[in-house]
């Protein structure tokens, strides 16, 4: 090994390609054959390999996931929008404000270990018709009839996944408050600054990559989820994935599964990359 | 407001030099909402537990009286042991190859500059940021294309991708404080390669590999969209818990069932946080 391997380079390489060739293998070969799948047709278990639009164009007109993915991206907006502002000032706390760092990013992190299906069932059960919430509400007396609004709908979806994805805008931006170099903040106090004029001027802004950073990485994957729409979103919370799902499995149809899947990464991609830019703009502008 | 860690020396000179001064009272606005959050991040988890010991089949308030006789029911139900086994088993074979994986990846980033490095190293955590449904239906396609029959083996396969990213980070702060001068002294008294790495290197990475083993496992133990879609006729854990979940008259078991995977998983992550902790400290 070391007589093949003499160089520093080639022993990076060596060592590096078994799980980047993995990974790489299995991102390229799916996503290859899924755009093959997107241009064939299948009647019932035949696959018609004949190449066609037709896929491409039953998504883009059919109004039902036209409806489904604006909903996704609108629900991952809000979802991510919600977790990153609600994240924002625990992120700080621990930043700044706490000498047990490590205790809290313990307990932050735990809850997120739990079986993630576990995790959202257990909002169903909270957020029903005969649920705990409730229960709760009925039996002190606050409420006389059970709430209908709790679940089964887009508020249900937003605060599972707002819950469920919490570490991920927390982490992140405590990582970006850590690096700020405290003596930025001295200096801004000798020279002025009030405490609100402080943090608007110095330490948001160079907090924005780790917001950045903690929103791609919840709205990407909550475009795609699967199992909080499927428990607690009802026929008003469906999302993409509930579609793709069905293309796979009950409607048998996996070229326009194909097609919704590689649709569904476009829009994300573009969604992304949009937010990415608009993001590292507001953060120029409010330096 | 001056952070905590900026003038030490303030303190005490300000204490000595001025009078006593009671500052006015300002309510804790951060503690307390940090506390509020971390109840708002508990409470769901805390549910299943505290319902799966309550005598009734719903999960509402009042509750009825304390039983054990959900978690008795579980041991006799065949489906569900079989379930377990299937997880135990894909959990172990993803743990055992995400981390041999990210343990050559981490070394490789770590100790030697090459080129692709960083686009190996964006490469590899590629996994985090594809949404599950994606990667499930694809992964699908394509061993059905390959003539593979959804099993534990294509669960297995989807699982070690979405573990990698764990396993190749966690082994990268391993290496990362390590002390290359020892190698190089295990190379002058005359270890080979291999010797070396097995007598001085391991050893040392030892803890982190414990902690990437347990974060791995657990990892595969709960996902569940992957396994879903890729276990055919051998559900793991996760997917025979979803079946249950539609009849309410399960609904206790679920529960049960749902509270020990819960421990489980906690109880994984904190000796996987023991293990990490070591390896910080046992590298420098």
């Amino acid at each position: 090994m070391a007589g093949l391997l003499r160089t520093e380079a080639s022993k990076g390489i060596a060592l590096s390609a078994p799980a980047s060739l993995y990974v790489g293998l299995l991102v390229a070969a799916p996503l290859g054959i899924l755009v093959a799948y997107s241009f064939w047709t299948q009647s019932y278990v035949e696959i018609d390999r004949t190449l066609t639009w037709a896929n491409y164009l039953e998504a883009a007109t059919d109004p039902l996931v036209r409806h489904l993915m604006l909903r996704s991206i609108a629900i991952a907006g809000a979802v991510t929008a919600a977790t990153v502002m609600l994240a924002y000032p625990i992120a700080y706390f621990i930043a700044f404000r706490t000498r047990k760092k490590t205790l809290w990013l313990l307990l932050i992190t735990i809850p997120f270990w739990s079986s993630y299906l576990l995790r959202v069932f257990s909002w169903k059960l909270i957020l029903g018709f005969n649920g705990v919430l409730n229960s709760a509400l009925l039996s002190l007396g606050v409420i006389t009839e059970p709430l209908t609004f709790l679940l089964y709908n887009e508020f249900a979806v937003v605060l599972t996944l707002a819950h469920a994805w919490a570490p991920f805008a927390i982490l992140p931006i405590y990582v970006s408050l850590q690096k700020i170099d405290r003596s930025l903040l001295e200096a801004a106090t000798d020279l002025g600054c009030s405490k609100l004029e402080r943090f608007f001027r110095v330490t948001l802004p160079l907090s924005v990559p780790g917001i950045i950073a903690g929103s791609l990485i919840i709205f990407i994957p909550t475009v795609g989820d699967y199992v909080t729409p499927s428990l607690v979103g009802g026929s008003q919370g469906k999302m993409i994935a509930n579609l793709i799902q069905v293309q796979f499995g009950p409607a048998n149809n996996w070229p326009l599964g194909a097609t919704l899947s590689l649709a569904a990464m476009a829009s994300v991609g573009f969604a992304a990359i949009l937010f990415v830019i608009l993001a590292t703009a507001l953060g120029r502008r409010i330096r | 407001m001056s952070t905590p860690a900026s003038d030490p020396l303030s303190k005490p000179l300000a204490s000595s030099l001025s009078k006593p001064r009671r500052k006015p009272f300002r309510f804790p606005w951060l503690p307390a909402y940090a506390t509020g959050y971390l109840v708002f991040l508990y409470l769901p988890v805390l549910l299943l537990p505290l319902f799966s010991f309550n005598d009734g089949t719903i999960v509402a308030f009042p509750m009825k009286g304390f039983t054990l006789k959900w978690y008795a029911q579980l041991g006799g139900q065949d489906t569900l042991l079989q379930a377990m086994a299937n997880s135990l088993i894909v959990g172990a074979v993803t743990a055992l190859t995400a981390t041999s994986l990210g343990l050559f990846a981490a070394r490789a980033y770590v100790r030697y500059r090459f080129k692709g490095r960083e686009l190996s190293e964006g490469l590899v955590m590629l996994p985090l940021v594809i949404p599950g449904i994606i990667v499930a239906s694809s992964m699908l396609v394509l061993f059905i294309s390959l003539g593979l029959k959804p099993s534990l083996t294509t669960v297995i396969l989807g699982h070690v991708f979405v573990a990698l990213p764990f396993a190749v980070s966690i082994m990268k702060s391993a290496f990362d404080d390590f002390d290359q001068s020892l190698e190089e002294a295990a190379f002058d008294l005359g270890e080979s390669v291999i010797g070396t790495f097995r007598r001085v290197t391991l050893p040392i990475v030892a803890p982190g590999i414990a902690a990437s083993l347990l974060v791995t496992f657990t990892v595969s133990f709960d996902e569940f969209v992957l396994a879903f879609f890729l276990s055919g006729n051998q559900p793991t854990l996760p997917v025979y818990i979803w079946s249950q979940i539609r009849f309410p008259a399960k609904l206790p078991n679920t529960l049960a069932l749902g509270s020990l995977l819960l421990l489980a998983s906690v109880l994984l992550l904190l000796t996987a946080e023991y293990f990490r902790r070591r390896s910080a400290k046992s590298a420098k």
